[in-house]
């Protein structure tokens, strides 16, 4: 990609307001990891398909593989760093993730989590279809997706 | 801008197609402009003619649209077959229709009610059916400084029943291997009206308009709808790729045509 031209971007991360220059053609998830350090947003597949970049834009789901982030001016993005308490107490899905195994070797757990905090930021009571169908777009290679599901559940 | 820069731009709206291809390096374009934040392009509306879908309307909201499950319900459940819902929430109508994929969904049911898309430039405007939009592989009429502003659902026969049958053979959320949508009228046993479109199978979606003519005006019968959904395989064209060989693509185009027509066909009571 041609990377040579630079703007500047204005974007609130986690409550944090940021104003950057970044590449024109900087996606939003290199912008999370390598122009802020928040590195809980994970890219993996970079086509859109595995949901481990998920983030919030204006509390929508979005892939940030695919974003360019000059699309994110003026937005507010949540990461799985924005969504603890301010002193540290877990997220109730973070917790539910902990307590009933949602997560194996833990690189999909970020996306995972965010999927599951829109899903219920929408549904605020979703049945385990409901659950299924939202969540078939994070992908667990170490195949545990019970226990994902079961976590979000329990998180209800 | 899009007349300055000509080929050496490309439009964008939601980017989760273009994106791919900057980041492949399948499109050299110089500039990127984007349409997201072009005000009035994002709603959906009743009129005389029909449903309008602005094109800048995330796949999400065509998905969720109460208007949309009362005047096309096909549609709404069309769109919800797309991807996921994080790629519904980004994805636009009007991008997803310039893309011009032939394995995406919503084509299909857009060619089975009848659709038609706005195309607006500097110039003036123009009115193409949905059938006469794609060309071929990721290419459609649409001319380098024209946009595709809305699509208009005509209304439907209120009597019509449709379906759309996406054979997933890998996963939920793929492409579909072959994909068929079906929209048919019955009249004491006699077909009315059937419109069906075909995707996945070739170069564009397309509308099988020798499935159309075999049924049209025909007594509803098993045979009648076997005979019809035969001829899909001289019409689509499918090629070999990691969803499958394209002679079972040709057999499967086939049967899921079967099965679409019997399901809108029949109330239970075929001969």
């Amino acid at each position: 990609m041609v990377t040579g031209v630079t703007r500047e971007i204005r974007l609130r991360v986690n409550g944090t307001a940021y104003a950057l220059h970044v590449p024109n053609r900087r996606t939003l998830v290199d912008l999370l990891r390598y122009d802020l350090g928040l590195t809980g947003t994970k890219e993996a597949c970079s086509v859109g398909v595995c949901g481990v970049c998920s983030v919030l834009l204006n509390g929508r789901l979005v892939a940030a593989c695919l974003l360019l982030a000059a699309q994110a001016d003026g937005a507010e993005i949540t990461t799985i760093e924005g969504i603890a308490a301010a002193d540290g107490e877990l997220h109730p899905l973070q917790r539910s993730f902990v307590e009933h195994g949602g997560f194996q070797c833990g690189i999909c757990t970020p996306g995972q989590i965010i999927a599951a905090k829109a899903l219920l930021d929408e549904i605020a009571s979703p049945s385990e279809e409901e659950i299924k169908e939202w969540m078939m777009g994070n992908l667990c290679r170490c195949t545990g997706y019970y226990q994902i599901v079961e976590s979000i559940k329990a998180a209800v | 801008m899009l007349e300055t820069y000509g080929e050496n731009a490309r439009p964008m709206a939601g980017g989760t197609a273009l994106v791919n291809f900057l980041k492949q390096g399948l499109i050299a374009a110089e500039y990127v402009i984007s349409l997201e934040r072009i005000p009035g392009l994002g709603q959906i509306t009743v009129r005389p003619d029909g449903l309008h879908i602005g094109a800048l309307t995330r796949h999400r909201e065509v998905e969720t649209s109460s208007i949309v499950k009362e005047h096309a319900p096909l549609l709404a459940e069309v769109y919800r077959r797309v991807a996921t819902v994080r790629i519904r929430n980004m994805a636009t109508v009007g991008g997803g229709l310039a893309h011009a994929d032939p394995a995406q969904d919503p084509p299909l049911a857009l060619l089975a009610l009848d659709a038609s898309v706005r195309l607006v430039s500097r110039g003036g405007e123009r009115v193409v059916p949905v059938q006469d939009l794609f060309t071929d592989y990721y290419e459609t009429v649409i001319q380098p400084a024209e946009l595709l502003t809305e699509v208009v659902v005509p209304p439907q026969p209120s009597a019509a029943k449709a379906t759309y049958l996406k054979f997933l053979p890998r996963s939920e959320d793929d492409y579909a291997t072959v994909a068929v949508a079906a929209l048919a009228e019955v009249a004491e046993g006699i077909c009315r009206r059937v419109r069906v479109a075909i995707g996945a199978a070739g170069p564009t979606p397309i509308r099988a308009h020798a499935v159309e003519n075999a049924l049209h005006g025909q007594p509803i019968s098993h045979a009648a709808i076997e005979a019809a959904a035969q001829t899909v395989a001289q019409e689509v064209d499918p090629l070999d790729d990691f969803r499958g060989p394209a002679e079972y693509k040709r057999d499967m185009a086939v049967v899921f045509t079967r099965r679409a027509l019997t399901h809108v066909l029949s109330n239970g009571a075929v001969q």
